[in-house]
């Protein structure tokens, strides 16, 4: 379970995020969702640690990690499986040194088994036959599900996924939004996706947070969604005619 | 002007912290030796053929511009090799060769790292919990302080080399006379003042391309601008080392 508690980030004089508060639970994808440039992708960097929010706290576990020494950070980290929106993957590796490194630098596992757990991993993001592939000559939606493989390769307890589909056709999308929902729940891991689908949210949205223009506005599950009340998350919801002739009927 | 002297100590002060956290060392060494090791080579070898290029050249030319400037009939020729021999070891091969390496390996140290930040694969590493400073500029700046001195020693060689041959074909000085000049009142001390030159710029070079390179904020175009810093700057602070040096360890 990961809290977080008034977290606020100004970028000069720019408020990106006001207040945001949560709480993420074990075990089921927690959603969260807004329009583009709302602060979403910030909100998850201040959550690891990549940025450093102005105010606030913010607790994996109970452990605190916004005031927590190097160590502790080091430690929590370790227990991090993360995708970035772009992939991140290593352009000097390929697929499948990308996905061995976490494996590399923080088990002390044989080759063997490490390259066991790799190909377990690609397999489970529909990647058999991608071994040797460098980063450059994968397609966008490849990179993704190389990212994801690397994210899940060390057994997190936590997974952060920042758009894991965008990018994708219909069809790996839900593959992708399946295999996080599984995953969360097999492994117990505290999930964290941050989506503009619709789609992925009807699919996997357990539990749902909105942000709006850097605050909160609602929270909820994909069954309270439609008929939330906010004027806001009304417009984000039925953006598109399928949904809207959901509403309707 | 004040803000440029209040920005310009804050860069200086941000690249010594830079510098602090490749100590605060997290990853096994056996991470490490194979990083240098990988490092040592691309500098190595990557550098060695315009090295030996420039080297050569500089050595022809300085040997031809010497005896040109030669006029009086009283200067014997050796003069022109111990000539040649002092600049190119003392200052040509550690400081020529310092400006040419900066513009080759500091700016690609500073691409590689830039792009790296740009798309997020620093983040990447500093999420799995890794001192992203220390596993990606430690084994390039090691690696650079172990094979810069060897690309000078071979710039040293290469340039008297090429006086060697240059005198050859013009005849402007007889091999005998040029190889009486090169050891004619040597002194030993000029090598390794050339290998401290040569180990200090590696370190300026390397620590200051990849400080440039890991804080590049931005797109694409950041990262051209940051490997264009990282040249300009790695070339003052190798000049301005290159005068402290001389001084403390040359001077009266
Ligand atoms: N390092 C930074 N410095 C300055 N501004 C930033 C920085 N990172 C993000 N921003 C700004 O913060 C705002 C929110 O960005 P963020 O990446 O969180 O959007 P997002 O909700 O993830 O959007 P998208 O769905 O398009 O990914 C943007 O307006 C962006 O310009
Ligand atoms: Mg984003």
């Amino acid at each position: 379970m990961i809290e977080v508690q008034h977290i606020s980030k100004s970028f000069g004089d720019r408020t990106i995020l006001k207040d945001v508060s949560g709480v993420f639970e074990k075990g089921k994808p927690n959603l969260i969702i807004g329009a583009s440039g709302t602060g979403k992708s910030v909100l998850l960097k201040c959550i690891v640690g990549l940025v450093k929010p102005d105010d606030g706290h913010i607790f994996y576990d109970k452990r605190n990690f916004s005031e927590g020494d190097r160590d502790t950070k080091i430690e929590i980290r370790r227990e991090i499986g993360m995708l970035f929106q772009g992939g991140a993957l290593f352009d000097s590796k390929n697929v499948e040194q990308n996905v061995r490194f976490p494996l590399d630098i923080l088990t002390p596992m044989s080759y063997e088994e490490k390259m066991d757990r790799v190909n377990f991993c690609l397999k489970r993001v529909g990647l058999e036959n991608a071994n040797k592939k460098m980063p450059s000559e994968l397609s966008g939606g490849m990179k993704k599900r190389v990212g994801i493989a690397r994210a899940i390769v060390n057994n997190p307890n936590y997974l952060f996924c920042d758009e894991p589909n965008s990018g994708l056709d219909p069809q790996t999308s839900i593959l992708i939004d399946e295999l996080i929902d599984d995953l969360s729940e097999e492994f117990k891991m505290t999930t964290i996706v941050v989506t503009h689908d619709m789609n992925s949210v009807m699919g996997i949205g357990e539990r749902i947070l909105f942000i709006y223009k850097g605050q909160k506005l609602w929270e909820g599950t994909k069954d309270t969604i439609t008929h939330s009340g906010v004027k806001e998350l009304d417009d984000f919801v039925f953006a598109n005619k399928v949904m809207r002739s959901l509403r309707t009927k | 002007m004040q803000g440029f002297y209040c920005s310009m100590i804050q860069e200086i002060g941000k690249y010594f912290i830079f510098i602090g956290h490749l100590f605060t060392n997290r990853e096994s060494f056996k991470t490490y030796y194979k990083l240098v090791l990988e490092e040592s080579i691309s500098i190595g070898i990557g550098s060695l053929f315009l090295v030996a290029l420039v080297s050569t050249f500089m050595g022809a030319v300085t040997t031809v511009q010497t005896a040109f400037n030669m006029v009086s009939p009283l200067i014997p020729d050796y003069v022109i090799s111990q000539v040649v021999r002092e600049t190119t070891v003392l200052e040509l091969a550690p400081t020529i060769i310092a400006v040419i390496y900066a513009g080759k390996v500091g700016s690609s140290m500073a691409g590689g790292l830039g792009t790296m930040r740009i798309t997020e694969q620093i983040d990447a590493l500093e999420v799995m919990g890794i001192n992203s400073i220390s596993y990606l500029v430690l084994p390039k700046i090691i690696a650079s302080m172990l094979m810069y001195p060897m690309l000078v020693i071979i710039a040293g060689v290469c340039a008297l080399g090429g006086g060697y041959v240059v005198g050859l074909v013009t005849s402007i000085i007889s091999p005998g006379d040029y190889v009486y000049g090169i050891r004619y009142s040597f002194n030993e001390f000029t090598i390794t003042f050339a290998l401290i030159k040569s180990v200090v710029f590696a370190f300026l070079v390397a620590s200051i391309s990849s400080y440039k390179g890991y804080y590049t904020q931005g797109g694409a175009l950041e990262v051209g601008i940051s490997s264009t810093q990282a040249v300009t700057n790695s070339v003052i602070a190798v000049l301005v080392s290159d005068y402290l040096l001389a001084q403390l360890l040359l001077g009266q």
